[in-house]
């Protein structure tokens, strides 16, 4: 097979080989469910409250606390429709809040919930994409029920300060979520520590398998499923359980937090050396993301007068995945909702490129990427219309000075 | 829908691609809010034949494919014959293009367009 650098891990990653290892036997001959009380179903089951108990080691939670679920998309529909139906009933709190940047499926989910009557706060950014905490203060309520924040952004990195929301939040009685898809395995993530009442994770960013996540639900806080149906998981969830997700995503995370500290010191280090090199070696480049605070696998660089898509096909070609959340290439026509969000002008929120590194990112594969990034940059700035008349105005301002 | 062969052959290798030295009409469509714009430069000759034609494209792979083929299309041409050529044309001929590409992405067809009209009103043909 071609080599190929993928630089969009995260998109997704591929499976690791010990989930793999763990996975196999209940592929080949464990197929038993976990609800049948026969030694087919035993087997099973004790394999599947095992990676259980691992995802709650993970984070530090009780493994009762843990449900399983298809995705993190499910995760998030489960909390914001889930509990917003239970809490609604129970307390007629009907306020939540959230952010801009939040991932599709908080953001697509709020706004449905806005469509049948609740009361919606979309919480904007600065143009590093920070939050502004004061401004989260001041906007609950007396009817606030559920604040929903991300713990590390997808397109930019950005870390949120997740501790002092949920300090927040508790303060002022409210519930607080967090999306931790793009952290585990990145930062620590620890549910008492910071004291946040439910958590969105999904194994598929993390070496595991695409189909599996799991849910933090702070016991005592549960209202009611998303998934009607038989008993499974508490009567919190129904449906067969994935077991063969379930085991990989427990065996996953028990290797992604075991390694963060360390892999994430070595991709902060391949993360930095690719910056600089770009920073200093393609003009009209620029880090689009805080400063202060990012997750040390991502950077989203923008390149002034080309368009992402198109910078994106060339880097494939020669072997480089990278993804952009501009609009051409995710198939609808808006620039990324995330850099726009920022505040960052049109042309280069069309022009934002976002690398993500992962386990097989080696100091070779940036040096080749920054390569190829140089050459085709030049080369797509060589017929960019927006390029030749920012030449030509230079040249103009150039000579009024002389 | 992915790109077909032939979107990808002109994304990867532009036809006609930069600037003229020499050229008697330019046309330009898009906006960077949308994400693509689009200059053509065209060389008529006093036949009113398109001697030459160039683009310079800011934009996504369609974008760029889209006036490379276009381009191709014209060159030769009499004006008045250019001006038949029309976006679903040049989609036809690169195999296709995804749905979403056909209305923000195909313009360099609406360039040429602008292009040859103002030649013809500057030069007073009609």
């Amino acid at each position: 097979m071609e080599k190929r650098i993928y630089l969009d891990n995260s998109a997704t990653t591929p499976v690791r080989p010990e989930v793999l290892e763990a996975i196999y036997p209940f592929l080949k001959e464990l197929g038993g469910n976990p609800s049948s009380r026969h030694k087919e179903g035993r087997l099973v089951k004790a394999a599947f409250e095992k990676a259980r108990d691992s995802v709650a080691t993970a984070i530090n939670a009780e493994s009762k606390e843990v449900i399983f679920t298809s995705c993190a998309t499910e995760g998030n529909n489960t909390v914001l429709k889930g509990y917003l139906s239970g809490l609604r009933s129970r307390t007629g709190k009907n306020h939540i809040i959230t952010t801009a940047v939040e991932h599709p499926s908080v953001l697509s989910t709020a706004r449905e919930l806005e469509k049948k009557g609740t009361e919606v706060t979309f919480l904007p950014v600065d143009k590093f994409g920070r939050l502004n905490l004061d401004m989260l203060r001041s906007s609950i309520k007396e009817n606030t029920g559920l604040i929903s924040v991300m713990m590390v952004n997808n397109e930019t990195g950005n870390i949120y300060p997740v501790k002092e929301i949920a300090k927040i939040a508790a303060e002022k009685g409210v519930l607080f979520h967090i999306d931790a898809v793009q952290a585990i395995g990145k930062i620590p993530v620890d549910v008492k520590d910071i004291g946040c009442d439910f958590l969105t994770l999904t194994a598929h960013k993390f070496y595991g398998l695409k189909g599996s996540g799991a849910l933090y639900v702070k016991w005592g806080k549960w209202a009611s499923p998303l998934i009607t149906g038989g008993h499974q998981e508490r009567n919190r969830r129904a449906g067969t359980e994935n077991v063969v997700g379930a085991v990989g995503l427990g065996k996953a995370i028990e290797l992604a937090v075991k390694e963060q500290s360390e892999e994430s010191a070595r991709l902060k280090k391949l993360r930095d050396h690719l910056e600089k090199r770009i920073l200093e070696e393609v003009p009209y480049t620029r880090v689009v993301g805080d400063p202060g605070g990012r997750a040390s696998f991502i950077s989203n660089i923008s390149f002034r007068f080309v368009e992402g898509e198109a910078i994106l096909l060339k880097l494939d070609y020669d072997g480089i995945a990278v993804s952009t959340g501009s609009a051409c290439s995710s198939g609808n026509l808006e620039p990324s909702h995330v850099i726009s969000a920022m505040k960052v002008d049109p042309e280069e929120a069309h022009s934002s490129i976002r690398f993500s590194l992962g386990r097989s990112t080696t100091a070779e594969d940036i040096d080749y990427t920054v390569e190829r990034v140089k050459e085709t940059i030049s080369q797509l700035r060589s017929f960019s219309p927006v390029y030749d008349k920012f030449l030509l105005e230079n040249e103009k301002k150039s000579a009024w000075r002389v | 829908m992915n790109y077909t062969e032939k979107v990808m052959d002109h994304f990867m290798h532009p036809r006609n691609v930069g600037k003229l030295e020499k050229y008697n009409a330019v046309g330009e469509v898009g906006n960077a809010s949308c994400g693509d714009i689009i200059k053509l430069y065209v060389l008529i000759d006093s036949d009113n034949i398109i001697q030459d034609i160039s683009f310079q494209t800011f934009g996504c792979g369609a974008a760029i494919a889209t006036s490379s083929m276009t381009t191709e299309m014209v060159k030769g041409k009499h004006i008045d014959e250019a001006l038949n050529v029309t976006k679903d044309q040049v989609a036809e001929e690169l195999g296709g293009l995804p749905a979403n590409k056909m209305h923000c992405s195909n313009l360099a067809a609406d360039a040429l367009h602008k292009a040859i009209s103002d030649y013809k009103a500057k030069n007073g043909i009609k």
